[in-house]
């Protein structure tokens, strides 16, 4: 317990640390870095994240349009599931897409950088790894975390308007009209913000994990596999946190 | 330059660093050797504070590195290079980003300037045309003087080399050698090697210390050094098939 704490007191400083230095990705030397983070996150992440949008809608709507159909209420499945994927599916789904990815790729590569030195090399050169390494990541993912989330949205709707119009006879204006009709301006701020906090806690716990490695090749596959752990479940705690403080 | 004041240091419950006195003189290459497990690298760590005496001090001139915190233990590690024993390039950069990232981040060189001072460095090593080549497409031994390219690039005081030649053909080995022995001549460079190899350390240093159970229990110049009657160095000499009988010279 008292060593968890200690870990998370750690994890935290460093973030602290990497917010003070946030101004610097701007600077020449540094753009590069950070443009290639921001793809590596985004671009490189389209191809799963766009399945399992896409399904995620799908299965949402067959869900909630089956049991509407009970009722003569199936053409209300545009709100169903524009309300869940923007409030909670969007960002979870994107989230745990990331964190298993890119979290996970970040753990890997700071884990072998000090098992190989390479952080003690930083540091021998007066060069700050957080400043070097943290930032540009933390960048990449607090500002794709909500790109990311919008598409994981818009992807699911679709999935959803397409198995409205195949399989429950909601034609497509219908689903649609009804998603924007009920949908509210407050659900995708609410997601967009945990999106943005999902970015933050897995670049928190990929990197803090990566730079506690020990013991070589199987440390490093120890912090891989606890990044994605930790990550998974604190984007679920707090996600039902944010819930609760904006809707309840 | 360098000095340990009664330096403890526990590592696994045991005492690797046991009270360690030594000091370096401005100026001297200073040879570190002993057997596998006996603090070397440990020692090494502690004079840029990649490790923490339990008790004890390390002082570099005039400051104490085992008390220096934030800029002052940067400054501090900026009057030295450091050579590690993986080289410990950064894998996903180029030889000439590796070589240049100190300038690029303490200094206000433009990128031509920078390259121009890199492939200067790297012309020393015997590494000119290894400038846009990724660290994995090269050879241990080419890495290593890639790291040495980028631990003198910035024209440090100190140099702390660990284990230079290790895991390297002799052919190499020497040319390491004498790049380390070119920046002391030339250069005037303090330098603190960490080997195993006797050969090496005969050539090079203009002392070497013989480590065993986290003390210096032998310092002496080479040629003393082969003559000394203690036998934990007589064993050392004679695993390297290094003979006292008759006069021995550097080469």
């Amino acid at each position: 317990m008292l060593l968890t704490c200690r870990n998370t007191g750690r994890a935290v400083l460093m973030t602290l640390e990497a917010f003070l230095y946030l101004g610097d990705a701007f600077k020449k030397k540094n753009r590069h870095e950070v443009l290639y983070q921001l793809f590596i996150t985004g671009i490189k992440s389209l191809g799963v994240i766009t399945v399992v949008a896409l399904f995620t809608g799908m299965i949402l709507a067959l869900q909630t349009g089956l049991e509407l159909r009970r009722f003569n209420q199936e053409v209300n499945i545009g709100t169903a599931v524009t309300v869940v994927m923007t409030r909670e599916m969007g960002p979870f789904m994107a989230g745990l897409i990331i964190a298993a990815s890119v979290g996970s790729a970040i753990a890997a590569q700071m884990g072998t950088m000090v098992v190989s030195e390479e952080i003690a090399a930083l540091e021998l050169l007066s060069i700050n790894p957080v400043r070097f390494l943290v930032v540009p990541r933390l960048w990449a993912l607090m500002v794709m975390m909500p790109i990311l989330t919008v598409y994981t949205n818009i992807l699911g709707i679709v999935g959803g308007g397409l198995v409205g119009a195949t399989q429950l006879g909601v034609a497509m204006t219908a689903y649609f009209d009804n998603a924007v009709r009920y949908a509210a301006n407050k659900d995708l701020y609410v997601g967009l913000f945990k999106s943005v906090l999902f970015g933050i806690i897995i670049t928190t716990v990929a990197c803090h994990q990566g730079f506690s490695t020990r013991g070589g090749a199987v440390g490093v596959g120890i912090a891989t596999r606890r990044t994605v752990v930790i990550s998974f479940l604190t984007i679920l705690v707090v996600g039902y946190i944010i819930t609760r403080m904006f809707y309840a | 330059m360098i000095r340990f004041k009664d330096v403890t240091r526990y590592l696994g419950g045991r005492p690797v660093l046991d009270g360690m006195n030594l000091d370096v003189e401005k100026g001297e290459t200073y040879v570190i050797v002993g057997a596998s497990g006996t603090g070397k690298s440990v020692t090494l760590k502690h004079m840029v504070r990649l490790l923490t005496p339990d008790s004890g001090e390390v002082w570099v001139g005039d400051e104490c590195v085992s008390r220096a915190r934030g800029n002052d233990l940067a400054k501090i590690r900026m009057r030295f290079g450091y050579l590690f024993q993986s080289a410990a390039l950064l894998q996903w950069c180029s030889v000439g980003t590796n070589v240049g990232l100190p300038l690029m981040e303490h200094t206000g060189m433009s990128r031509d300037e920078i390259d121009t001072v890199v492939r200067e460095k790297l012309a020393l090593v015997g590494l000119e045309e290894a400038f846009d080549k990724f660290p994995a497409e090269l050879s241990g031994g080419m890495q290593k003087r890639v790291a040495l390219a980028r631990a003198i690039i910035m024209q440090p005081e100190i140099i702390l080399y660990d284990e230079p030649t290790s895991g390297l053909d002799p052919v190499t080995s020497r040319t390491i050698d004498r790049l380390i022995d070119d920046m002391r001549r030339e250069l005037g460079v303090t330098s603190v090697v960490v080997t195993h190899d006797l050969h090496s350390a005969l050539v090079i240093g203009t002392r070497i210390a013989m480590i065993d159970q986290g003390r210096v229990i032998e310092v002496a110049a080479p040629e003393e050094f082969v003559k000394s009657t203690r036998p934990e160095v007589q064993r050392f000499l004679e695993a390297q098939y290094i003979t006292t009988r008759g006069e021995w010279e550097r080469t």
